[in-house]
């Protein structure tokens, strides 16, 4: 079809030149939500070299790069199917569709084709279970979780969480080809920490998540009720860090750091749970937010330099 | 008159502004870069899997 014939085929449908032009290179590049990509990345490559088997670096990367499109091609549908609310809340209403940058069919197709291509990618380069999980993951985000539950229940982040939580469990997989309990350990990580770090954003961006009608926690339930379970779920976490260490699939090097890290965040939480009043309660739930990230990246940092740098030069912690 | 005619009215319809223009060729572009890799990403991907047995295979 050339693009006279297009642009005439556009014009009978009601569409106008932001329709059938798209965006640039960057645009797209902002539908896959890239700083979630890193996380993704981040933990699916300590999920790979954490696994007990040898991994070629070519289908290594090859494993890393179709899990991380994966991640972005979710974060696309997603963008695609929440541009009603993305355009009503400050944090979201640059991005590309609400922007009017690119197109919602444009961004639908983009997330279905690079899913598909990603999930073709990583069953042919490893295995169909790490394929599997791929394709479970992407439809748990943009199905279970966009379309079902985050307009639906404040419960929406807990169960949608195990979304973030699956790809060191899918870099596992392609690694191995097998689920087993060190995986399990890894994804309850991300699992438990998901809660106490959405519901700290939260906190503070409840009137954003209230005027597009999200039920976040704090909108329905209230900010003491949040604040509690912030506590309960940090609380929580503390035992699920450490897990990897007790079961004896990492060293002391992580013991010691899990535990020190996940006091702090204990800490912080606690912080958010009492300072109640004026403006120190908004402070106490960035400090968390904040501290969540990196509480996160210490973890799974630990994780790829035992197993991926001091393993291999025969250092045992 | 057809389509292509540069008096035809569709040539007068959407009409792309210079910074379209500039996104339409990056996007090209960037698919070309991106289908590259894809070819070499591919081709490494297969070298790594066969390994040894390619140069055992031709002997």
């Amino acid at each position: 079809m050339s693009d006279v014939t297009a642009i005439a085929n556009g014009r009978e449908a009601g569409l106008g030149a932001a329709d059938l032009v798209g965006g640039a290179p960057t645009d797209y590049l902002a539908l896959l939500k890239p700083r979630v990509m890193s996380l993704v990345i981040f933990t699916a490559l300590a999920g790979l070299v954490a696994a007990p088997v040898h991994v070629h670096p070519v289908i290594g990367f090859a494993a890393l790069l179709a899990i991380s499109v994966g991640a972005g091609a979710s974060g696309a549908l997603n963008m695609w199917y929440d541009r009603d609310i993305d355009a009503i809340m400050s944090r979201t209403r640059t991005r590309p569709i609400p922007s009017g940058r690119i197109a919602p069919r444009e961004a639908l197709a983009f997330g279905l084709t690079l899913s598909a291509f990603a999930v073709f990618t990583l069953g042919v380069v490893t295995n169909w279970l790490a394929a599997g999980l791929l394709a479970f993951t992407i439809f748990f985000y943009a199905v279970v979780y966009t379309m079902w539950l985050k307009r639906w229940t404040p419960q929406n982040i807990v169960i949608g969480g195990a979304a973030g939580a699956f790809p060191p469990m899918i870099g596992w997989a392609a690694a191995t080809g097998s689920i087993s309990v060190e995986s399990l350990a890894l994804f309850s990580i991300i699992f438990f920490w998901t809660p106490p770090h959405f519901w700290a954003l939260a906190l503070f961006k409840s009137a954003d998540y209230g005027r597009a009608g999200v039920p976040m926690l704090p909108n329905v339930k209230g900010a003491a009720r949040t604040r509690l379970e912030i506590f309960l779920y940090s609380v929580l976490l503390v035992p699920v860090c450490l897990s990897p260490w007790m079961i004896g699939f990492e060293g002391r090097a992580y013991g010691v750091v899990a535990l020190v890290s996940s006091l702090i965040m204990l800490a912080l939480a606690f912080a958010v749970w009492r300072d109640t009043e004026g403006r120190d309660k908004d402070k106490a739930a960035k400090r968390l937010f904040a501290y969540s990230i990196l509480h996160l990246f210490l973890l799974f940092a630990v994780i790829v330099a035992e197993h991926g740098i001091l393993a291999p030069l025969g250092f045992a912690s | 008159m057809n389509a292509m005619d540069p008096r035809s009215p569709i040539e007068n319809g959407v009409v792309l502004t210079p910074a379209q223009q500039k996104a339409r060729r990056q996007r090209n572009i960037a698919i070309g870069l991106a289908v590259a890799l894809l070819c070499a990403l591919f081709y490494a991907v297969t070298i790594a899997k066969l390994g040894s047995g390619v140069i055992k295979g031709a002997g």
